[in-house]
């Protein structure tokens, strides 16, 4: 997971909640940061648009905290770059 | 006061054309859910909705007058049609003049609007069709049920989301029991399925990928369903003068809000729209033998809603049937309240509960009594049915065996 895939998933959760983004760090639970259900759900929605994938519900299910969220990410993003990779 | 009997119903949805294949449907605990086909939905998440398959306008409509009508005031006309054939009304013009409707709807006719955008946002078009405004406006469904009747009295339609249909119902039931009026047509009607709409619930994710298990272990969601279901409203006791059938009663209407958020439900404002009904009333919560749950199986609901029938209900909530219909003709949305006070009067009136479908397990955070899977025989002599919309406004119906 690189660093600046880190970062523009903390910007995009800053951002669509609107909270500052020194608050959000990898470490934090969608708890402390008061994000529940629809903000998670708007979050997704920012998170499809920033990296162009597409996030399944199923995915998303068991996820409760930053951390989560980013390793979700990584994982579509390297999805996405495989299946352009082929011919 | 007056007491106010149900004396026409009519229903037209996934489960069937007329009430008494909504009916059958039921009682055999036969699901309408299946793949979507009146939209495309190779780029949607979900597949499948409960539709009214195979469903055109020519039985019901001749061209020129379907022109007019979007898909959900068209069922709402073929429903309200059944209620009123069915409640055998001799229209006088003093009925007319003095009858009234109530009508619920939540997206109106949103799929023609849709169409227009479609038009000039996508194909560049300079102009959309006259009657997107008419066809898309939420009281087309009371529009033309007037229209159909010649009905003069006071007509409005309520939109509440999930509720629509529940508040016009308890609002109707308002009117005929204070003597503001001797007849009122009521119910709710739905027409969700287009692209744009699908969209829209895909992004919210709480649509099911295969189909509608509420207060199962596995649930995974809601699936939108289409229809509508009208009822024909009367003082009992002129019901009774002119020998109609009575099919139900209803005996009270209770209503909360959340005031909470604009889409997680509330135990407590649901438990409040409970005790509101009870209220309303009078009766005990002892009284109650069914609860026609608003059971959408989204995560949320089932266990919210399962904590405010224990918090209202106490130990009889153990003792209470609970269902949700809604696992065989799907969320109708501004419907929804209507198409569950039908299956309500039909449980009551046929002494059979209607079952939970596709119930695959117990989750123990909806630990009652659901019938799963197989309707069963009972007579309730009282039951309510729930209805709590996003945005948090509740309504609950109660109706009592004819």
């Amino acid at each position: 997971m690189s660093d600046e895939l880190i970062q523009r998933v903390l910007k995009a959760i800053a951002t669509s909640k609107r909270i500052p983004l020194e608050t959000v760090t990898i470490d934090s639970e969608f708890q402390q940061l008061g994000i529940d259900s629809m903000d998670a759900v708007e979050i997704l929605f920012a998170l499809e648009n920033e990296f162009d994938i597409s996030i399944p519900d199923d995915e998303v299910r068991s996820v409760r905290n930053v951390r989560q969220m980013c390793e979700g990410v990584a994982k579509l993003v390297a999805a996405k770059a495989g299946a352009g990779a082929k011919p | 006061m007056r007491r106010v009997a149900i004396t026409g119903v009519g229903a037209i949805s996934a489960l069937g054309r007329n009430a008494a294949e909504f009916a059958e449907s039921l009682r055999q605990g036969r699901s309408g859910i299946g793949p979507i086909e009146s939209a495309d939905v190779s780029q949607v998440r979900f597949q499948n909705g409960a539709e009214v398959k195979g469903y055109t306008h020519q039985p019901y409509f001749d061209d020129r007058r379907a022109d007019f009508l979007d898909r959900f005031a068209q069922f709402a006309v073929i429903a309200a049609r059944e209620a009123a054939a069915s409640a055998g009304i001799e229209w006088t013009p003093e009925l007319r003049e003095t009858a009234a409707i109530v009508t619920g709807s939540c997206v109106g006719g949103q799929s023609t609007e849709d169409i227009g955008f479609h038009e000039v946002y996508k194909m560049g078009h300079n102009r959309v069709h006259p009657l997107t405004i008419p066809k898309t406006m939420a009281n087309a469904g009371a529009s033309h049920m007037s229209m159909e009747f010649g009905i003069t009295g006071p007509s409005f339609t309520i939109s509440t989301a999930c509720s629509s249909a529940g508040h016009a119902i308890g609002q109707a039931y308002w009117m005929v029991r204070s003597g503001m009026t001797d007849l009122a047509l009521t119910g709710g009607s739905e027409a969700p399925f287009s692209f744009g709409i699908l969209k829209a619930w895909e992004a919210m994710r709480v649509v099911s990928p295969d189909t509608c298990r509420p207060f199962s272990k596995d649930r995974r969601g809601m699936i939108l369903g289409e229809g509508a279901a009208m009822f024909v409203l009367e003082p009992l006791e002129a019901a009774r003068a002119r020998g109609a059938r009575i099919h139900a009663e209803i005996v009270g209407f209770g209503m909360s809000a959340d005031a909470c958020h604009i889409t997680q439900p509330s135990s407590e404002g649901a438990a409040r729209a409970m005790r509101a009904v009870l209220r309303d009333s009078a009766l005990a919560p002892e009284q109650i033998g069914y609860i026609n749950a608003h059971g959408t199986a989204t995560p949320a609901n089932d266990t919210t809603e399962t904590a405010a029938i224990r918090a209202v209900f106490g130990p009889h909530a153990g003792r209470l049937a609970v269902s949700s219909t809604k696992s065989m003709h799907g969320h109708g949305l501004g419907a929804a309240a209507a198409l569950e006070c039908l299956a309500t009067v039909l449980a009551l009136r046929d002494g059979i509960l209607p079952p939970t479908a596709n119930f695959t397990g117990p989750d123990p955070e909806c630990d009652l009594d659901v019938i799963p899977n197989q309707a069963r025989c009972a007579q309730v002599e009282y039951a309510i049915s729930n209805s709590f919309a996003f945005g948090g406004l509740n309504a609950v119906l109660a109706l009592r065996r004819g």
